[in-house]
């Protein structure tokens, strides 16, 4: 048969078909098949108790690979309610029942980072989580995408779930950023572009010179905002930047696939970020995106530095920088929220820790804190707070009449500072 | 599973996202009669005084976005909603309600056909819907045939107890 006949079948695969063929035990998937696929590891966190109901619902008895799931207590944590409580406890003496050692508590930080942290991600895997922001772990090179906890019970039940192969659209990025601008300014401007159902039951791979070039920390944070876009999973090819950090971290081997050359995406498209200056997320929809610039002199009440898109260390840093030897403007409160403990350890040793709570910022316990706007820095009415959060929805960290910017780290730590919205390549040189 | 299904239409706009199916505030519910006095909540603090079993919700494109929180289907299986209908929906809640057995459908040009309180039909054999009061007829997209299989089951709760049971007999 000549090859551009094989070609026009689409038998050139992407590396996520070839991780959901593996996993579902298949040589070739197409698109918009429905594969039952292995697990590799799964993940609970502290907001689904539902998934144990679910599970012995089911009549299921006992965990199918407890080696594979995980629970980790995030978004409660520590419990700040009785409700809160009983589901910690729940979840303890489930984990206990059942043989499941990866239980980490409240003192460990937000489920994607603690998986990285923990050497649980690697390329190849399939990661399922009781989160939406599973699509974070496309940073490495796995599958990772987010369930409710009924489909989490199934893999308990089961340990495999049934997906869908998306179509993949390819970004590619180029250009040279600008000073003071980051991986989260470039995304808002990606989903501002394209909008907050753009990508949905779709992948989204990341390419290009300025994905290369960027940090582990920065691809994590531009996976992570694909969930904004409607993505089912998100993948950035593993390269020697992935390498190098798992290596540390992980002390098995994994194998790395490569997409077919020739592959057909379903769309490619090109930005060249060179001209684009520091972006906000305006309230209240995260494709509701404008450059910082336009909005310099916005008054606001708070501001927080933390979560899964913008919590880690490097984050911390680049705040510690622009307010070292400084004050946070008197009217305002600084809410920081380390990812996780390993994120904290890390900022502690670093000093930028001590920085910043020397320039008023009040540090909580590493977690979702007020991300999801259940404790630790809730809004009032009439309240505005810039975030290096993902979502920006109306009542989102508090009161539904509150108002969330969404915006880096640097852009947030430059606010706190001047209790308004400016331009953070003013500050740091 | 009922195949024609009638009820009263309550709108909502694009990008309905599950922050106002189910503010976070009450996440730590975990008793379906408490986490349904919140449904829509976020949207119209006086929904669930309305809406009463049957009702039809419509929304516009990416229904459900935002969380993967299950509560935001559970509240709605709750209410006793009889389909939900959208442009589309999101992905993470599209499977949440039809792993529970809520029926959502993909309606393209529900949002522009149909005001709050018209009464609409709903007929899934002929993939149609129908505005009583306006005569308007659209097309909903046909259920998968895995999608119908959890559907007709009642969710896919009662689907992998029976696959459990087969294993276990075997
Ligand atoms: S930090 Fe925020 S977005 Fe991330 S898992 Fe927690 S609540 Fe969700």
């Amino acid at each position: 048969m000549p090859t551009d006949q094989l070609d026009s079948k689409g038998d050139k695969m992407h590396a996520i078909e070839k991780i959901l063929a593996r996993a579902a035990g298949q040589d070739l998937v197409s698109t918009g098949q429905i594969v039952n696929c292995r697990v590799d590891l799964a993940e609970v966190n502290d907001l689904y108790p539902q998934a144990i109901f679910s599970f012995y619902e089911m009549g299921a008895k006992k965990v199918h690979s407890p080696d594979s799931l995980t629970f980790i207590f995030d978004h409660y944590a520590p419990a700040s309610s009785i409700h809160q409580a009983e589901n910690h406890k729940l979840m303890r003496s489930f984990c206990h029942d059942q043989g499941i050692k990866l239980l980490f508590d409240v003192d460990c930080g937000v489920c994607h980072q603690v998986m990285v942290d923990h050497g649980l991600v690697f390329p190849g895997m399939i990661l399922i989580a009781t989160d939406s922001h599973t699509t974070t772990h496309g940073a490495f090179g796995a599958f990772g995408t987010g369930v409710g906890a009924t489909d989490l019970a199934v893999i308990m039940a089961t340990g495999h779930l049934w997906l869908k192969v998306p179509q993949i659209i390819q970004i590619n990025l180029s250009g040279r950023l600008s000073p003071g601008v980051y991986a989260k300014d470039i995304i808002l401007h990606i989903i501002g572009e394209l909008g907050a159902d753009y990508a949905i039951y779709k992948a989204v791979e990341f390419a290009g010179p300025v994905v290369d070039k960027w940090s582990v920390s920065e691809r994590m944070a531009l996976c992570n905002m694909t969930t904004e876009m409607g993505a089912k999973t998100a993948y950035i090819q593993p390269d020697k930047v992935t390498i190098d950090f798992l290596s540390k971290k992980i002390n098995k081997s994994f194998d790395i696939i490569e997409t077919d050359m020739d592959f057909k995406y379903a769309e490619e498209l090109f930005f060249d970020i060179s001209r684009i200056g520091p972006q906000l997320g305006i309230p209240h929809s995260v494709d509701n995106v404008r450059p910082l610039a336009q909005l310099v002199g916005t008054k606001i009440h708070q501001a927080f530095l933390g979560s899964c898109t913008g919590g880690r260390a490097e984050d911390i840093a680049v705040a510690a920088r622009i307010l070292e030897g400084k004050h946070i403007s008197p009217d305002i409160r600084f809410v920081v929220a380390p990812a996780s403990k390993q994120v904290f350890l890390d900022a502690l040793r670093h000093g930028d820790v001590e920085k910043l709570v020397a320039a008023g910022a009040s540090f909580v316990t590493p977690g979702c804190a007020a991300c999801l706007g259940t404790h630790q820095g809730i809004l009032a009415a009439g309240e505005v707070c810039i975030a290096s959060t993902n979502r920006n929805f109306p009542g989102r960290m508090g009161h539904v009449k509150s108002s969330i910017y969404l915006g880096s780290p640097a852009s947030v730590a430059a606010a706190a500072l001047a209790g308004q919205i400016i331009d953070p390549s003013e500050i740091i040189k | 599973m009922k195949t024609i299904i009638q009820g009263r239409a309550f709108v909502f706009g694009d990008n309905l996202d599950t922050d106002q199916i189910y503010p976070g505030k009450y996440l730590e519910l975990s008793d379906t009669r408490d986490i349904k006095k919140h449904a829509l909540e976020g949207a119209d603090p006086d929904f669930i005084k309305k809406f009463k079993p049957g009702d039809i919700i419509a929304g516009g494109s990416n229904f459900g976005c935002g969380s993967s929180r299950e509560h935001a289907t559970i509240a709605l299986k709750g209410l006793g909603s009889g389909a939900v209908l959208a442009e589309s929906f999101a992905r993470i809640f599209y499977r949440n309600a039809i792993n529970l057995g809520v029926l959502l459908l993909v309606c393209p040009g529900i949002r522009k056909s149909v005001s709050q309180g018209d009464i609409v039909k709903i007929n899934i054999e002929i993939s149609r819907v129908y505005n009583q009061i306006t005569g308007e007829e659209l097309e909903i997209q046909p259920l998968s045939d895995y999608v119908l299989d959890i559907l007709r089951m009642g969710g896919i709760k009662p689907l992998v107890k029976r696959q459990l049971q087969e294993m276990e007999s075997r």
